[in-house]
């Protein structure tokens, strides 16, 4: 057993290591963040559909599975910042001595920014489960308040607290900025994640290199339609 | 002194098969108390650093570059010949230790080359079980091209490459041991001096590159694998570090030196464009299957645009001169022929050293993109280099020198008269007589190093008590004595001229009077002045900063003051040898046609000169050569 | 011929201690030398002018040895695309240039003297594992085993690598995943190589690591300094070859039983 723990510390303790487990822990993000966003947009679809859907998240598997999904986001994120802090670490350390003149020839400003961005979209995730989930600062856990029927049964009102949450500016424009550097964040990091589990070849990398660009593309647009169409648009208000 | 080649009896092909029957053998438990020297990492270096290592000696390697991998047989672009017939062309063992001997102008020992035809084979099979990616053929097998002196193809090629692979691969046996714990290896440590103790070679003084240390190392027995002395002519394909330190010092504590007249001019290097040059850059031979020589008919042409100057008014000489072969006649007469002609004052280009080698036909004949298949990187090449287009004007070529198949005299065993002293690779004399074929370093590199000094060193060994002689014994004391001296007095000049000026003056004299031709009065001249320049060198010398610590204008000013003393004898040799062959080109001793006249009557044999402690009067000592296999004949290329 | 006049901010630095950039001017520069020919020219004036030269790794000077280094205007070897130092050639340049000469900067790379760095690293990451353990004189007949020219011609790419170190200088981390990938990969591709591809990939990897070389962040700055072009796919190839090496050793699967991994 000892030596199976002594491979596993050596694997993590490794750069291949560590990176493997930063491109699959963010493989698993990335599924969250389109199924998130999936379901954020059912937002279009009418009250009914996403408190529908708010409900039957907390009720699956008699509400045990959200906990299952919860503690392994929890865990790919872990994995992810802690990983990610680590090899930043190392990286920094690798260099002591900057260049007096420094040059790039073709790394992206968004694969120079992944830690500012990274770190920036936790403290927004922080953020947003503390005004959505935890509901801190803010009237959305009373039932007097954000209680809606649905097939005849109460549940939460999703519907009237994603759009009382965005009609305050200062939280949609803390969205549309956070998820413009998870867009820059993913552009780089979607297809990296395939060079770093060892899928890119000469012939899939302009695959996953425009899969990436698109599908960060699509986060994008997805995800600040909603604080866009609420704010500025009055959705729903 | 005489000089015993130790050739073994019996029939030419059953020579090395006997020898290796009747050599000594050491017992595994033994030969980890023998300790070995090997200076140099190239091709024969490694090769033998790793197998003796892995036959349980412990190896001491030294190289002057920071790595092993960077010795300069990486630079050798064509190939590696070895008689594996898988052409079904009749290639055999045989017809290529004829092609080498014929192409050495029948001045290389024939039982010598007979072994390196043999183990050719076994080479290959080394190297590709290393993992050296070989071209391959779509069925899987290795790829061969033919090369030059060769009517068969005999060639394994690693794109243009080839040097760098096997070197890698060397290396890469050379990494396996050292992490077994068989070899120490010393980088960036160069060799300053030889140590004989008691007539026997028991050691070398080095210095550590970065700290300045100077050090002893004593061992069993001593290998030098240093490669040539191209570097005496300033301006070379050698690479820069490239010196005759380590085999002059050696000859200087009484191995023999064998043939130094012998060197290779190659006609395919890109010209010299300015006094700034450091050094010449090949371009591969196989661009005169293509491209056309020319120089213009007039003079007063010379410094016009080749697009400018009219058919009429080109010498196509190569074709002129040998209709049948044009423009593929071999290097040493393609190589005089442009020399003529800048002579003539018909050169093109900067200082009027070079000759044209025009694609425009062929471009016409099989369209660019053909042409940028067959030689796109050479062109690239060129382009960076000169920064001209070759698919717009004609590239620019002139000779240079890129190899010496002189070098210390070995006998069969690779011992030199020196005894412990095995010199391997191109820094011994054995193998190419007055002219090296193309694709034959590499293969005398690695035959050296891999299969002929772990045979043949146990019949050195078996004679040495292990480890009798250490650090401590006088000679050892002597000669680091006599290292730190030199280098004191080379950082006590303190003169005015730099390193590189002498380095360059020695040079371009060498090159005028020693390179592809020479004559009597050259070579007088040329005796008159190095003896001249190396004086003005010791007392106007400036090398700065101090011993103590990394300084390469000191390790230059070192190899330079060698080349000083070694230059001589060069032209010394070149003066005595009244006859053309191969690489070495009299011109009292030509055909009315241009053609080399060797004489075999009176000069069929190795020049090995003794050092006498007076430069001017070194000692010559004669090996006969007998052929027993291979008839005498006068190569004609008409 | 046009003569250039340049200004070069050079790196002056003894060992460990501190160092500094050293404004020279280099005025009447020839455009057709090389750039270490511009260096010679500099250091020819400076030790004239009884000035310490400026110390650099050099030596076959056509572009295949791996020995130069410089990292010029940022740039590892300079800007010309797939080009040694040794042959990039001064027409690069404009006169009134100020070029900025650097070592390769690397914690895994210390500084020598001046623009010359210790890259014995290399050497150990491939004393690691870099090699086919076959002995001299072992060797089976080389048409024995067919090897496709497509893998032949894949191993060559990888082995083209001089080992110049130019990965590890333009990487933003000093990640040596290029160099190491290369050399894993050439032997890892051809079948001579598989008998020992777990161990080999996993020594090297972990040499490179302790060798204190920075992590690989997929940005490419190797391949674009890379004078061979090396291609970064053969990172991709090593992190997969290290995966399964990983697993098959946390899970404890010999060779036999989990089969090829390529």
């Amino acid at each position: 057993m000892s030596s199976l723990l002594d491979s596993l510390s050596r694997f993590y303790a490794s750069s291949i290591g560590k990176k493997l487990l930063v491109a699959l822990s963010g493989l698993a993000l990335i599924g969250f963040v389109l199924g998130h966003m999936i379901g954020n947009l059912l937002i279009f679809a009418g009250p009914d559909a996403i408190n529908e859907y708010g409900h039957m998240l907390h009720t699956m598997g008699h509400g045990g599975l959200i906990w299952v999904a919860r503690f392994g986001l929890l865990a790919a994120v872990l994995v992810h910042i802690v990983a990610t802090i680590h090899l930043t670490r190392q990286n920094r350390a690798a260099r002591k001595d900057a260049y007096g003149k420094e040059a790039t020839r073709v790394a992206t400003s968004a694969s120079r920014i992944m830690i500012f961005s990274g770190l920036t979209i936790l403290a927004f995730v922080i953020y947003h489960l503390l005004h959505f989930t935890v509901r801190v600062g803010n009237e959305y856990n009373n039932p007097a308040l954000y209680t809606a029927m649905l097939d005849g049964q109460p549940v939460h009102n999703v519907y009237k607290m994603v759009i009382d949450g965005f009609s305050w500016a200062p939280a949609s424009v803390f969205y549309i900025i956070a998820v413009a550097l998870l867009c820059n964040h993913l552009s780089h990091g979607f297809a990296s994640l395939f060079q770093t589990l060892g899928l890119a070849t000469n012939k899939t990398w302009p695959l996953f290199q425009k899969a990436g660009h698109a599908f960060a593309l699509l986060i994008l647009v997805g995800n600040c339609s909603i604080p866009i169409a609420i704010w500025l648009f009055g959705y729903g208000r | 002194m005489k000089l015993d080649s130790k050739i073994p009896s019996g029939p030419m092909a059953e020579k090395w098969s006997r020898h290796k029957q009747d050599s000594k053998l050491i017992n595994p438990k033994n030969k980890r108390k023998y300790s070995i020297i090997v200076v140099g990492s190239g091709l024969a270096g490694a090769a033998a650093a790793a197998s003796l290592s892995e036959l349980g000696y412990k190896v001491k390697c030294f190289c002057f570059q920071d790595s092993p991998r960077r010795a300069h047989s990486i630079a050798a672009q064509g190939g590696i010949n070895a008689a594996k017939n898988y052409q079904n062309d009749g290639d055999s063992v045989h017809r290529l230790f004829y092609d080498t001997v014929k192409g050495g102008d029948f001045r290389a020992r024939e039982a010598n080359v007979h072994r390196l035809a043999e183990v050719s084979v076994n080479i290959i099979d080394q190297c590709v079980a290393q993992g050296v990616p070989f071209a391959r053929e779509y069925g899987g097998g290795l790829a061969n091209r033919s090369f030059g002196g060769a009517q068969v193809s005999r060639t394994f090629y690693a794109r243009g490459q080839t040097g760098q692979q096997l070197l890698l691969g060397a290396y890469s046996a050379l990494s396996k041991e050292i992490a077994r714990g068989g070899v120490e290896m010393h980088t960036r440590t160069e060799m300053l001096d030889l140590v004989v103790a008691d007539g026997e070679t028991k050691g070398i003084i080095t210095r550590n590159l970065v700290t300045g240390k100077v050090e002893a190392h004593a061992a069993d027995t001593v290998l030098l694998c240093t490669g040539g002395y191209g570097n005496v002519f300033f301006l070379s394909t050698n690479a820069m570090g490239c010196n005759v330190t380590a085999t002059w010092r050696a000859h200087r504590r009484g191995a023999t030196f064998a043939n130094p007249c012998y060197t290779q001019i190659h006609p395919t290097c890109i010209p010299v464009s300015g006094d700034y040059q450091s050094k010449l850059t090949l371009m591969s031979e196989s661009l005169r299957n293509d491209g056309r020589v020319w120089v213009p008919k007039k003079a007063e042409d010379c410094g016009k645009p080749a697009s400018q100057i009219p058919e009429a008014d080109r010498d196509y000489f190569l074709e002129r001169k040998y209709p049948s072969f044009g423009n593929l006649a071999p290097r040493d007469i393609s190589s005089r022929a442009a020399k003529e002609c800048c002579d003539d004052g018909r050169g093109v280009g900067p200082g009027g050293r070079g000759v044209y080698l025009d694609f425009s036909e062929a471009i016409n004949e099989f369209g660019e993109k053909v042409i940028k298949e067959r030689y796109g990187n050479l062109f690239d090449m060129y382009e960076r280099i000169t920064g001209e287009s070759a698919y717009k004007q004609p590239m620019r070529i002139y000779p240079a020198v890129h190899y010496t198949m002189g070098g210390l005299w070995v006998d069969y065993n690779l011992m030199s008269n020196l005894s412990g002293l095995h010199v391997l690779g191109e820094a011994n004399f054995s193998d190419h007589g007055a002219n090296r074929l193309g694709a034959s370093a590499l293969m005398q590199g690695l035959a050296d190093g891999y299969f002929v000094i772990p045979t043949t060193v146990a019949n050195y060994l078996v004679t040495q008590k292990p480890g009798a002689v250490t650090t401590a014994h006088p000679a050892f004391k002597q000669a680091l004595e006599d290292a730190n001296g030199r280098i004191n007095q080379l950082l006590g000049v303190k003169g005015k001229r730099t390193v590189d000026s002498f380095h360059r003056e020695l040079g371009l004299l060498v090159w005028d009077k020693c390179g592809m031709g020479r004559s009597r009065a050259g070579l007088e001249e040329a005796l008159r002045r190095i003896p001249e320049i190396r004086a003005e060198f010791w007392e106007n010398v400036l090398v700065p900063g101090s011993g103590s610590l990394a300084n390469p204008e000191l390790e230059k000013a070192g190899r330079v003051a060698d080349f000083m003393e070694f230059a001589e004898l060069l032209c010394r040799d070149a003066l005595d040898r009244e006859e053309s062959c191969g690489g070495h080109f009299r011109e009292e001793h030509q055909f009315p046609d241009g053609e080399a006249k060797r004489d075999d009557e009176n000069f069929c044999y190795v020049s090995a000169y003794e050092y006498s402690g007076d430069l001017s009067k070194p000692i010559l000592h004669k090996e006969p050569l007998t052929f027993e296999e291979v008839h005498l004949t006068v190569r004609s290329y008409k | 011929m046009a003569l250039l006049n340049l200004h070069l901010k050079v790196w002056r630095q003894t060992g460990t201690q501190p160092g500094h950039f050293q404004d020279i001017e280099a005025p009447e520069i020839p455009d057709h030398a090389s750039f270490l020919e511009m260096m010679d020219i500099v250091n020819e004036r400076l030790i004239r002018a009884g000035q310490d030269p400026v110390a650099f790794d050099h030596d076959c000077r056509e572009g295949i040895c791996g020995m130069c280094s410089m990292t010029i205007n940022g740039m590892a070897h300079g800007p010309e695309r797939g080009t040694t130092t040794c042959q990039l050639h001064m027409r690069k340049f404009r006169t009134g240039d100020t070029i900025w000469v650097e070592p390769f900067r690397a914690r895994a790379f210390p500084v020598v003297k001046d623009l010359m760095v210790d890259r014995s690293a290399f050497d150990r990451i491939m004393k690691a594992g870099g090699y086919v353990s076959v002995r001299t004189g072992a060797a089976p007949e080389a048409n024995e085993i067919p090897i496709g020219k497509d893998v032949a011609d894949a191993a060559m790419d990888a082995a083209a690598c001089i080992g110049c170190g130019a990965c590890v200088a333009s990487c933003k981390n000093a990640s040596a995943m290029l160099y190491v990938s290369a050399k894993v990969g050439q032997l890892n591709t051809l079948p001579q190589g598989h008998a020992e591809k777990d161990r080999r990939t996993l020594a090297m990897v972990r040499q490179m690591d302790a060798e204190g070389f920075g992590n690989c962040t997929n940005q490419y700055e190797c391949e674009a300094a890379c004078p061979k072009e090396i291609s970064v796919r053969w990172i991709a190839k090593l992190n997969r070859d290290y995966a399964v090496a990983s697993v098959k050793e946390v899970v404890g699967i010999g060779r036999q039983q989990a089969g090829d991994g390529d």
